[in-house]
């Protein structure tokens, strides 16, 4: 087809739509994630920790750590994901400490973010930018 | 049924009463993220365990809801009170249906 001034305005117009769909709908589905999980309560800082490498040099198999003294469920986040969620860990009254490992899949460099629900109700939060050399989804 | 799924599960022969001990869960499983595209262009569908269970004596010790974005063959470490000598059981479940289990014994000594 002609490439019009007309057509290239249409095409930018679509490109930049496109462009931003996809980073709204991730972080349309990690606020809803948030909300489903704390119920819409406020997140503040303290018991949880989140331990991810600075930088990782495969995408497939990232390794991390969550802990924390006194949450009963943590859940894990990718916002950089296709998909936000990665886990969520809920403890049982003989885990003899709130803490978990694994690896898991990033498909660029993003924020994690770890929320905890603590055994007195609140939800605390905490989050760590990993750097991703080779993208783990597949792309 | 997904094939070749294996579970490891490296747990402590035995262990002090009330001790927490080290478990160490490993399963050879593809995790079909539904995001990778076969040779013509279509998605592969999702197909992945989207839970993983361990119970000691009949009483929970953690319950992994999983994602997509958890790797091939995952990988969970944790840490389990171990207040008497009896059996860990590990359960996998498979988007499928399948699910997967694995038991190991502990003593106490």
């Amino acid at each position: 087809m002609e490439f019009t001034r007309r057509n290239a305005i249409a095409m930018g117009a679509g490109a930049l739509l496109v462009a931003g769909l996809p980073l709204r709908a991730s972080a349309a589905t990690s606020d809803e994630a948030i909300a489903a999980f704390t119920g819409g309560a406020e997140v503040g800082t303290g018991d949880i920790k989140l331990t991810a490498p600075e930088i990782a040099e495969n995408g497939n198999t990232v390794p991390i750590e969550v802990s924390s003294g006194s949450a009963t469920e943590i859940m894990v986040l990718a916002l950089g994901n296709p998909t936000p969620a990665v886990a969520t860990f809920k403890f049982g009254k003989l885990a003899a400490s709130r803490a978990a490992s694994t690896r898991i899949r990033l498909a660029g460099t993003q924020d994690l973010v770890a929320i905890a629900k603590l055994e007195d109700g609140s939800f605390v939060q905490a989050s760590s930018t990993v750097k991703v050399t080779i993208g783990g989804c597949g792309g | 049924m997904a094939s070749g799924v294996k579970p490891r599960v490296k747990v402590p022969k035995k262990a002090t009463a009330g001790e927490a001990i080290t478990i160490k869960t490993l399963i050879s499983h593809k995790m079909e993220s539904g995001q990778r595209k076969d040779d013509d262009g279509n998605a592969i569908p999702r197909s992945i365990i989207n839970r993983f269970t361990c119970d000691f004596n009949g009483e929970n010790v953690v319950d992994v809801k999983m994602e997509p974005a958890i790797s091939t063959n995952p990988y969970f470490e944790f840490e389990a009170l171990v207040p008497e000598a009896g059996e860990f059981k590990f359960t996998w479940y498979d988007d499928d249906g399948s699910v997967y289990e694995e038991t190991k014994s502990i003593a106490i000594g």
